[in-house]
């Protein structure tokens, strides 16, 4: 039986960016998007994405992907077809501006993934490059009542259960679950694939199902807002850095030596 | 709930010592059930805690649930939440800090859920606004690219600390407190993942987090021989050796050598950088060092605005030049 995966992808700027391109609407509380660097494919969801294609080479898979946002660039979103997911699911709304509460975008997306039918695993990168709240993963487990494993390096389905390698902070473990459940996954799981001429040659020919919050049963009072955005700054960096000069680079690095010998850092 | 008041705060006891972390969080705590004049509680969760409660008091609190059930022996994820909703329920706190370390990474998220709230994740600083008396917190976001102040429209409201970020306050032995003994029901059913192994990868001498002096080299280096040089560095300087994501992925040294957003949190009194570039997503797991070093040969690298002390300039010629010179000085 070929398993059925979903994996939970976002599209945001691409946080590669100069830092000279990021800027930021004080009064809109937004970063601006930079004009002429395209948005991304979050870059954990992108290993999210190559871990529910392992399993589908190892064993069979249909893979869904499914995205919550105001707009989407398709080309963009495309790419996890183009690299051997099955369908896109996007949840399309203006109400989805707010993605600082991560409470509201899993309401939807449990709503989405009750409205397709359920699925045995779910994949998710650990967390979004935008906000970094790595909130969602854990909320859609929560809500819908499955075994949460996170911070997967690998991933295994093995009969009716999922096993992982799980980082941890001197070392992994591995940890099992009975399906259903949901993983996250981080960049130590390796490089995702690129798209084949052929993957994208069949994404083209793909169309998403595109829904808005108005296509989702939801319960109103769960849309209430549990975050309010107060502000949204760039932080000033205050820092002097003191260059060691020398008369060539291994002569800086003696200086280097002498200057924090006296200020006794070594 | 309208009566809901008070701090709360959650610790563990590896080893029946009260957590570093936790000792942060009551710090923070502390300065938010002054500026209240609400009462500060702990919760602290294990098999057995031992005088966890009492090192809490010292440490700042006022009252100290000692949480225990022989299933909290080791953490695990599910009964450690069951008993955090537990104590929560109990205990009805307009106000919950969680250390950001390892296992808060998934159980303050899952708390919030569970209980209908909102949660400020990996917050730098948390204060009580004066006019509303509600919780502000300031988190980055983007990467560390830029500062989000947030709120909680609910109560419970919850915050999540990154570690590191709070000094303990001094333990002062004569704080009085009330310890409350607080064993919970757990079912050990809840438990919806078995751990089957575990691996342990730890790189040889002092560990990373512990490091007075670290040295970390990013994509710069090019490859993974140069990490041998760095290696040797800190050896004579008594640290460690870390390394940028960059540097992880290319799969140049393990996971577990990753200072980060995504990676270790560290806070030595020196920190030399060498041939990374500083991005914000790396800065956020060392911009508490004391001092931090650049070495790069690219003059605009971000990490010249993050250093105090910089060498513009070829890490090939700088690193041999800088192992001697120290050789020379720590030898006389």
């Amino acid at each position: 039986m070929p398993v059925n995966i979903c994996v939970l992808a976002k599209q945001v700027v691409d946080p590669e960016m100069p830092a000279a391109a990021f800027r930021i609407d004080p009064d809109a509380r937004q970063v601006v998007p930079p004009a002429n660097i395209p948005p991304v494919v979050n870059g954990f969801d992108e290993n999210a994405v190559e871990a529910a294609l392992q399993i589908k080479d190892e064993q069979g898979a249909n893979i869904t992907v499914i995205s919550s946002g105001t707009t989407f660039a398709l080309d963009v979103m495309k790419k996890p077809l183009s690299m051997g997911a099955d369908e896109l699911v996007l949840l399309q709304d203006d109400a989805f501006a707010n993605s600082v509460d991560s409470f509201f975008t899993v309401q939807l997306l449990t709503a989405a993934i009750n409205k397709l039918g359920g699925f045995d695993l779910i994949i998710c990168g650990r967390q979004a490059s935008d906000w970094d709240n790595a909130q969602v993963p854990l909320g859609v487990a929560e809500t819908l009542g499955m075994a949460c494993i996170t911070l997967g390096k690998k991933v295994d389905v093995q009969d009716s259960k999922v096993v992982v390698e799980r980082l941890a902070p001197d070392g992994f473990e591995v940890v099992e679950a009975d399906l259903p459940a949901l993983v996250t996954v981080s960049n130590e799981l390796g490089q995702p694939r690129y798209p084949t001429l052929r993957g994208i040659m069949a994404a083209t020919r793909k169309r998403p199902t595109v829904w808005t919050t108005s296509d989702l049963d939801v319960d109103d009072a769960q849309l209430e807002p549990r975050l309010t955005l107060h502000d949204l700054f760039v932080p000033e960096r205050d820092q002097d850095c003191e260059i060691i000069e020398g008369d060539d680079d291994a002569d800086a690095a003696r200086q280097l030596a002498l200057r924090l010998r006296e200020d006794r850092l070594i | 709930m309208a009566d809901a008041t008070g701090i709360l705060v959650f610790g563990d006891a590896p080893d029946g010592q009260l957590a570093s972390t936790a000792q942060e969080l009551l710090a923070a705590g502390r300065a938010l059930a002054d500026a209240l004049n609400q009462e500060l509680s702990i919760a602290v969760i294990g098999a057995d805690v031992a005088d966890a409660p009492q090192q809490a008091i010292a440490h700042g609190a006022d009252k100290a649930y000692a949480v225990t059930n022989p299933a909290l022996a080791d953490y695990h994820p599910d009964l450690f939440l069951s008993a955090m909703q537990t104590v929560a329920t109990e205990a009805n706190p307009g106000i919950i800090l969680i250390a950001r370390n390892n296992e808060g990474r998934e159980l303050a998220p899952r708390l919030a859920f569970r209980l209908g709230v909102g949660l400020a994740q990996d917050c730098l600083e948390v204060s009580a606004d004066a006019e509303t008396g509600r919780l502000l917190a300031n988190r980055p976001v983007y990467g560390g690219s830029a500062i989000a102040v947030v709120s909680c429209t609910h109560t419970p409201q919850i915050a999540a600390l990154r570690p590191k970020t709070y000094e303990p306050l001094d333990a002062d032995a004569s704080r009085s407190g009330q310890v409350v003994a607080f064993p919970v029901d757990i079912d050990a059913a809840a438990a919806k993942t078995r751990v089957v192994d575990v691996v342990k990868e730890e790189a040889e001498g002092i560990k990373l987090e512990d490091a007075r002096i670290v040295v970390s080299g990013g994509r710069g280096l090019g490859g993974p021989e140069p990490f041998s040089q760095l290696e040797e560095l800190a050896g004579l300087l008594g640290g460690a050796v870390g390394a940028s994501r960059a540097a992880v992925d290319s799969g140049w040294v393990p996971a577990n050598y990753q200072v980060g957003l995504t990676g270790k949190t560290i806070t030595p009194d020196l920190y030399i950088t060498v041939a990374i570039s500083g991005a914000s997503q790396h800065m956020a797991g060392c911009s508490g060092s004391k001092a931090i070093v650049a070495i790069n040969k690219d003059a605009d690298a971000n990490i010249f605005k993050e250093a105090r002390y910089g060498v513009v300039g070829d890490w090939e010629k700088v690193i041999p030049a800088l192992m001697e010179t120290v050789r020379e000085l720590t030898q006389s």
